[in-house]
C-alpha cells in the first residue's frame, strides 16, 4: 500500500526533478552569455552581439517558464511537512529569506535591463547587468543550497524543548559548514558544464545543418572553454564531497558503493550490477557482477590507500578500524535507538516539568536532551535497519553520475581541442563528423540525466532522514490522508509536464527560426 | 528631484518600450501569467493552506502540536 509518506515524498521528487531541469540551465547560460557579452564589449564586434543576444533568448525563454517552479517545493513544506517546517523554521527560513530578499530581486531587476536596456543604457551598465544577473541566479542557488545541506549535515542550532524548534545559535555554521560549501561549488560549477553542454549541443545541430557555421564555432569556443573548467571544477569538488559524505554521512557513502562489510584499502566498484537478494541481514554477495580497483574507495574517502571505510553492517555495529589496524567500537544504531528513544522520554518530561513550574527539572533536562539530541531521530526507528537508504538505487544513481561525469571531461577536452585545431575534425570524412555532432546532440540530455542522478545520490542516500539524524519521513509529514497527497501529485505531474513541453518546445522553435536568419550581424 | 524624476521616468520607459517591442517574451509574458494564477491562486489556495495554521491559533498552539505529534502521533 502506497502510505502518505510515501506520496508526500513522491510529490517533493517529482517537483524537485523538474524544477531542476530549468535551473542549471540559467546558471550555466546566464555565465556563459555573459562571457559573450563581455568578448563584445572588448572587441566591440557585432558578430560577438549577435551571438550573445541568441543565447539570451534562449536563456529568456528558459527563465522565464522555470520562474516560481521552486516556490511549489515551498508550499509543500507548510503542507505535508508540517512537522518538519516547525521544528526546523528559524534554521531553514534564513537562508531562504536571504535568498528571497537579496539573490532573486537582484536577478529580477537586473534581467530586466539586460533584455530591454541595449540602446537604453550604457554598453558598460549593460554588461554589469548581464553579470549581475548571473550572480544573483547563483546566489539563489547558494542559499537554497545552504539550507539543503543543513538538512544533510544539521549544525549551528540547539533544540528548544519549550517550543519544540531547533534555534539558529550560529548562523555562520551554517551557512560555511562543510557540507553547504562543497555541496554550492559542487552544483553550482555543474551546472556550468550543462550550461556549456547544451550550448555545444546546439551549436552542433547548427553545424549539423550547415546554418550559421561561424556563430556556432564562435558558441563552441566559449561553451567548451567553459565547460571544460566546470566540469573540472566539478570532478574536484566531487572529490571532496565524498570525504564530507564520509565524515558526516558514511551510511550514504556505504549505500552509493553497496559496500556491507568494509576494510583496509577498501576497492572502490568501477562497474557492478548488484545481486537483488543481498540484504542487510544475510551473507548473499552484494554483487552478482563487479569490476573494482584496489584502493580506490579508501583513497577516495580518506585520501589514503590503506584507510578503513565502513561498510553497512559496520556502521549499524559501530565497528570502525583506527590507523593502528585496531578495531573500534562505536555507537551502535541499536544504542543510538534506545537513546534516541531516552530523548523523547525527556521532552516529554521537559513539557511535565514546565506545567508544573520545576525550573530545577526543566534545566537539568533541557541540558540532557540537547547532550544526546544528535540521536533523537533514530528513537523513531524499530530497527537499526530501518536506517539504511535504497542501496541499489543509490549506486545506481551514483555509477551514473560518475560515468557521466567522467565521459563529459573528455568530452569539453575534446571540443577544446577542436576549437584549437578545427583541422582535426575538418580533415575527418563527412560521417565522422556527422557522428561527432550527434553525440555532441546526445549529451544535451545525458548531462541532464548526470545532474538529476546527483540529486537522487544526495536525497536517496540520506534516506529515512528528513533531518540527518534528527528526524524520519514519517515523523516530518503532516496528518494528511494519502488521497489527499495523491490528488496534488497528479496536478503537479500535470502542469508541471505542460511547463516542460512548453520550454523545450519554444526553445527548439526559437533554436529553428533564430538559426535562419544571418547569426554574422545584429538584428537590432 | 527632477534627476529623480528622471530616473523613474527612464525606468517606466524602460519597461513600456521593452514590452512594446517583445517578440517571443509575449508568449513568454503570457505563459508566466498563466502560470502564477495557477500557482498562486488555485493550487496554493484551494489545495495548499498551512497546515499547523488551520489547527492551531498561535505559536504555543502550535508547539503543542508538533509536540503532541512528535511524542505520540508519528506513526503514519
Amino acid at each position: 500500500m502506497i502510505t502518505m509518506v510515501d506520496w508526500a515524498r513522491a510529490q517533493f521528487a517529482l517537483t524537485a526533478i523538474y524544477h531542476w531541469l530549468f535551473v542549471p540551465l540559467t546558471l550555466g547560460l546566464g555565465v556563459i552569455i555573459a562571457i559573450m557579452e563581455t568578448i563584445y564589449y572588448r572587441t566591440r564586434d557585432e558578430r560577438w552581439l549577435a551571438t550573445t543576444k541568441f543565447w539570451m533568448t534562449l536563456f529568456g525563454v528558459n527563465f522565464a517558464i522555470g520562474v516560481a517552479t521552486g516556490i511549489i517545493l515551498e508550499f509543500e513544506f507548510g503542507t505535508n511537512w508540517s512537522n518538519y517546517s516547525w521544528f526546523v523554521g528559524d534554521i531553514f527560513g534564513a537562508p531562504l529569506a536571504v535568498e528571497g530578499i537579496l539573490a532573486f530581486f537582484m536577478e529580477s531587476t537586473f534581467i530586466a535591463v539586460m533584455f530591454f536596456g541595449w540602446k537604453k543604457v550604457s554598453p558598460r551598465f549593460h554588461l554589469l547587468s548581464t553579470w549581475l544577473t548571473a550572480l544573483g541566479a547563483s546566489l539563489s542557488a547558494l542559499w537554497i543550497l545552504v539550507a539543503n545541506a543543513w538538512m544533510q549535515y544539521p549544525t549551528g542550532c540547539e533544540f528548544n524543548a519549550a517550543t519544540m524548534r531547533n534555534e539558529m545559535t550560529d548562523f555562520w555554521a551554517v551557512a560555511l559548514s562543510p557540507m553547504a560549501v562543497t555541496k554550492v561549488l559542487h552544483t553550482v560549477t555543474s551546472a556550468w558544464a550543462l550550461g556549456a553542454a547544451f550550448v555545444i549541443g546546439v551549436s552542433a545541430w547548427l553545424l549539423l545543418k550547415g546554418r550559421n557555421v561561424e556563430h556556432a564555432w564562435r558558441s563552441i569556443k566559449v561553451g567548451a572553454w567553459f565547460g571544460l573548467v566546470g566540469i573540472i571544477v566539478t570532478s574536484i569538488t566531487g572529490d571532496t564531497s565524498a570525504v564530507t559524505v564520509t565524515k558526516y554521512q558514511p551510511m550514504k557513502l556505504a549505500a552509493m558503493e553497496g559496500l556491507y562489510r568494509g576494510s583496509t584499502g577498501q576497492s572502490i566498484v568501477a562497474f557492478g550490477i548488484m545481486n537483488p537478494d543481498k540484504e542487510v541481514d544475510n551473507d548473499e554477495d552484494p554483487f552478482l557482477f563487479d569490476i573494482s580497483l584496489p584502493y580506490g574507495l579508501s583513497l577516495l574517502a580518506h585520501h589514503d590507500p590503506n584507510a578503513f571505510v565502513a561498510g553497512i553492517n559496520d556502521i549499524i555495529d559501530g565497528r570502525s578500524i583506527d590507523s593502528n589496524g585496531d578495531t573500534v567500537n562505536n555507537v551502535s544504531y541499536a544504542e543510538r535507538i534506545e537513546r534516541g528513544k531516552a530523548v523523547r522520554a525527556m521532552i516529554a518530561r521537559h513539557n511535565e516539568a514546565t506545567q508544573a513550574g520545576d525550573s530545577a527539572l526543566v534545566d537539568s533536562l533541557s541540558r540532557a536532551i540537547n547532550a544526546d539530541f544528535k540521536y533523537f531521530g533514530y528513537g523513531y526507528l524499530d530497527k537499526p535497519e530501518d536506517a539504511v537508504p535504497n542501496v541499489p538505487l543509490t549506486f545506481y544513481t551514483f555509477h551514473i553520475m560518475v560515468t557521466i561525469g567522467g565521459y563529459l571531461v573528455l568530452f569539453m577536452a575534446l571540443w577544446v581541442l577542436l576549437t584549437w585545431k578545427p583541422r582535426l575534425l575538418s580533415e575527418r570524412g563527412p560521417l565522422l563528423k556527422r557522428l561527432w555532432y550527434l553525440l555532441a546532440i546526445i549529451t544535451v540530455p545525458l548531462t541532464y540525466i548526470c545532474s538529476a542522478a546527483g540529486w537522487i545520490v544526495a536525497e536517496v542516500g540520506r534516506q529515512p532522514w528528513t533531518i540527518q539524524d534528527l528526524m524520519p519521513n514519517h515523523v516530518a509529514v503532516s496528518d494528511l490522508s494519502a488521497s489527499y497527497v495523491q490528488t496534488t501529485f497528479w496536478i503537479f505531474a500535470v502542469v508541471f509536464t505542460a511547463l516542460l513541453i512548453a520550454d523545450v518546445g519554444i526553445i527548439m522553435s526559437q533554436i529553428s527560426r533564430k538559426s535562419l536568419t544571418d547569426l554574422e550581424k545584429s538584428n537590432d | 528631484m527632477s534627476d529623480r524624476h528622471g530616473f523613474w521616468h527612464k525606468v517606466w520607459h524602460l519597461y513600456v518600450d521593452g514590452f512594446r517591442s517583445m517578440t517571443v517574451g509575449r508568449t513568454l509574458w503570457l505563459i508566466i501569467a498563466i502560470k502564477l494564477i495557477v500557482f498562486f491562486a488555485i493550487i496554493k489556495v484551494l489545495f495548499f493552506p498551512d497546515f499547523l495554521a488551520t489547527r492551531c491559533d498561535n505559536d504555543q498552539a502550535k508547539a503543542d502540536y508538533v509536540r503532541h505529534e512528535l511524542l505520540d502521533g508519528h506513526d503514519r
